[in-house]
């Protein structure tokens, strides 16, 4: 479990990480989203006690990451840089850091096993690809076989096998119990792997939602009906159990129904259509609308930071539609 | 406490293999994701305490990782074939020179003079060594992995420190032996050689392999503050190397006094059997050299602390 509080870095004048408030559980894939800049890698790297926060603070299965008996064996990390001693041979790499946290060195052929690097195992890590800087990083993090584990992008310069493997990786070890807090600036990447949606923007969360609430709300189709009879569409289309959502006095967004059973149903009951039209919002829109209006967001915006947009709302059930 | 973990991470069942390059990027890895709650395996009791990474453990680790990187076999042995050399270059210079040296002279040539020369020589290379320990972290970015490995950074400054100075220890007294060995080989050919029993030379030759040690401690807080390694590098030389020579330019008998302190000078003191005209007492002479690197020591612990990694 991850828990911060009032987190908060400077850098000089720039404000990298602002008042960020959150708490990561165990058992799920927590998604750290936010686009490039946003404060992620700060983020983690205060959570790592390896950047001071400015204010605020923030704890690692209830304690500061540096009051950790042994650190490795209870979060391993994987860093957005490759941040490894290029002269140095991937297994002495390793087993340098076991013997730190006091972990079996045959621990480290385990986990160069696991992440398929026992081949170039003692070869200079400077020659080492982007993705398989990647992979000794995983396994850096694999090591202590924690209980908490993060990722800063762990898909960069991963191949389509390298993804889908770390992918069944992250999930695997969120199955286990185990709490996992992953960034990316991908939504797209995001969806496919997380449970739970903590979305950063200019350094301030924007959004602490469930990634199936995020889903619901965003990437479902949905139909917009323009009729100039609403008042009485609105109520015969709630009535078949679709969730109407109002748009503007005679439109309507409708989900759960097809455009052709929309379009039958006005038929049946001899009603007007002006408008039919089937929309398919992309998650990496909604997120980009998100995080776009970031700088207005808090331009005109006292302190404490704004409650974040309605996403971590549930939605409303499918049958109850919001009708005026 | 058992080496067996609770888990094994091994990700079987993502193999690698199975995977379509195409349709990889778009899969959805996840067991369905609505019915997961209630099948959702938590974690079982919670683990039990795990033993602390004691400081031996850091040890082990610092010496694991100044082992395993090639620079420090080339740093070391490149000043073991300096300062060795050197003794021998100049062991030779004072054979051939001695008989046309003023009496005045003449007096001042002990068994370890050449050494002494060669150890000015030579020494800013085991500063490299110290230098290099921990700028080659900051450059690789090695440095943020070792920390969140060992986050207590005094504990982990210090292993540093310790391992840095064992290695430099005892290479410094093999350099330091055989430098004095070579040079005497040479010396004796004008029966200007001295032996280990003679007054202070046993003490010099001992004190050589300390004033390494000390040199590449710090050089390594030099390091820790500048976290740089060219910048370091020239620092320590500046210090070590350029500022003995200019203290030997100071005007007058302050400017004398003054070269007595400089760094290099007060340490290079305890390469000589018995204090000169113009040098502090070996052990006074080492032991300052001590403070200078302990106070550049407590700065850069000071400094390591605070700031962000
Ligand atoms: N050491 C530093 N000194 C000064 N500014 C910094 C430092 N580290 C980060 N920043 C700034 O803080 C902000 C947040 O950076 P951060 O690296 O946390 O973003 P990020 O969300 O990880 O972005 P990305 O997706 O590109 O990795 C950026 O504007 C960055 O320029
Ligand atoms: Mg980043």
């Amino acid at each position: 479990m991850i828990e911060a509080r009032g987190l908060t870095k400077r850098f000089g004048s720039k404000l990298a990480v602002n008042q960020v408030s959150f708490t990561v559980l165990p058992g799920q894939v927590t998604g750290f989203l936010g686009p490039n800049g946003a404060g992620k890698s700060t983020t983690m790297r205060m959570i790592l006690g390896l950047d001071r926060p400015t204010a605020g603070h923030v704890t690692v299965n209830g304690r500061h990451y540096s009051r950790l008996a042994a650190p490795l064996r209870e979060v391993g990390a994987l860093l957005d840089a490759k941040s490894v001693h290029g002269g140095r041979s991937a297994h002495h790499h390793l087993l340098c850091l076991a013997q730190s946290n006091g972990i079996p060195r045959e621990r480290v052929d385990e986990v160069l096993d696991m992440v398929g690097l026992q081949a170039v195992a003692r070869k200079p890590t400077r020659g080492f690809s982007l993705g398989m800087g990647q992979r000794l990083g995983i396994a850096a993090a694999l090591l202590g076989d924690p209980a908490v584990l993060m990722f800063d992008e762990p898909v960069n310069g991963l191949d389509p096998e390298g993804i889908h493997w770390i992918r069944g990786l992250m999930r695997k070890l969120a199955a286990e119990g185990r709490t996992v807090f992953v960034s990316s600036h991908l939504m797209s990447e995001m969806a496919i792997t997380a449970d739970h949606l903590v979305v950063i923007g200019q350094g301030r969360i924007l959004a602490d939602t469930d990634m199936q609430d995020f889903i619901d709300r965003n990437a479902t189709s949905h139909v917009l009906v323009r009729s100039p009879q609403m008042s009485e569409l609105g109520p015969l289309m709630a009535a078949r159990g679709w969730r109407v959502e109002m748009v503007a006095d005679l439109s309507l967004k409708v989900f759960g129904a097809r455009a052709a059973e929309i379009g039958d149903l006005a038929a049946d009951h001899g009603m007007r259509l002006h408008e039919l039209a089937t929309v398919q919002p992309s998650l990496e829109e909604a997120f980009m609308q998100l995080t776009g209006d970031v700088v207005e967001y808090h331009a005109g915006l006292p302190e404490p930071p704004p409650p974040p947009p309605p996403l971590g709302d549930a939605p409303a059930p499918p049958g109850n539609g919001d009708l005026p | 406490m058992s080496d067996k973990t609770p888990h094994d991470p091994t990700p079987d069942d993502a193999a690698p293999n199975g995977a379509a390059p195409n349709g990889a990027a778009l899969e959805d890895t996840r067991p369905s994701r609505r019915g997961m709650e209630d099948t959702k395996p938590r974690r079982p009791a919670p683990r039990e305490l795990t033993p602390r990474a004691s400081f031996a453990n850091v040890l082990l680790s610092e010496w694991t990782k100044i082992r395993t990187v090639k620079s420090t076999f080339w740093t070391l042995l490149s000043g073991a074939a300096v300062v060795v050399g050197f003794s021998a270059l100049f062991a030779l210079a004072f054979t051939s020179s001695y008989d046309d040296l003023p009496p005045a002279e003449r007096a001042t040539v002990v068994p370890t003079s050449p050494m002494q020369i060669a150890f000015y020589f030579g020494m800013v290379i085991f500063g490299v060594l110290g230098v290099l320990v921990i700028t080659g972290e900051y450059a690789t970015g090695m440095i943020r992995t070792a920390l969140t490995a060992m986050p207590r950074r005094p504990e982990y400054l210090l292993a540093k420190a310790v391992v840095l100075a064992l290695v430099v220890l005892v290479a410094g007294l093999v350099v330091s032996f055989l430098s004095f060995f070579v040079s005497q080989a040479v010396l004796s050919a004008k029966n200007l050689d001295g032996s280990l029993g003679d007054e202070g030379v046993l003490r010099a030759v001992i004190g050589g392999g300390l004033y390494l040690t000390l040199i590449a401690l710090l050089a390594l807080g030099v390091g820790v503050i500048l976290r740089h390694t060219s910048g370091s590098v020239v620092t320590v030389f500046l210090v070590l190397f350029v500022l003995g020579i200019v203290g030997g330019f100071l005007p007058g008998e302050w400017g004398a006094t003054i070269a007595k302190y400089l760094p290099s000078n007060a340490g290079g003191a305890i390469l000589l059997p018995r204090a000169e005209e113009g040098s502090l007492e070996p052990w006074t002479g080492l032991g300052l050299f001590a403070l200078y690197a302990l106070v550049v020591l407590v700065v850069a612990l000071v400094l390591f602390q605070s700031r962000d990694a």
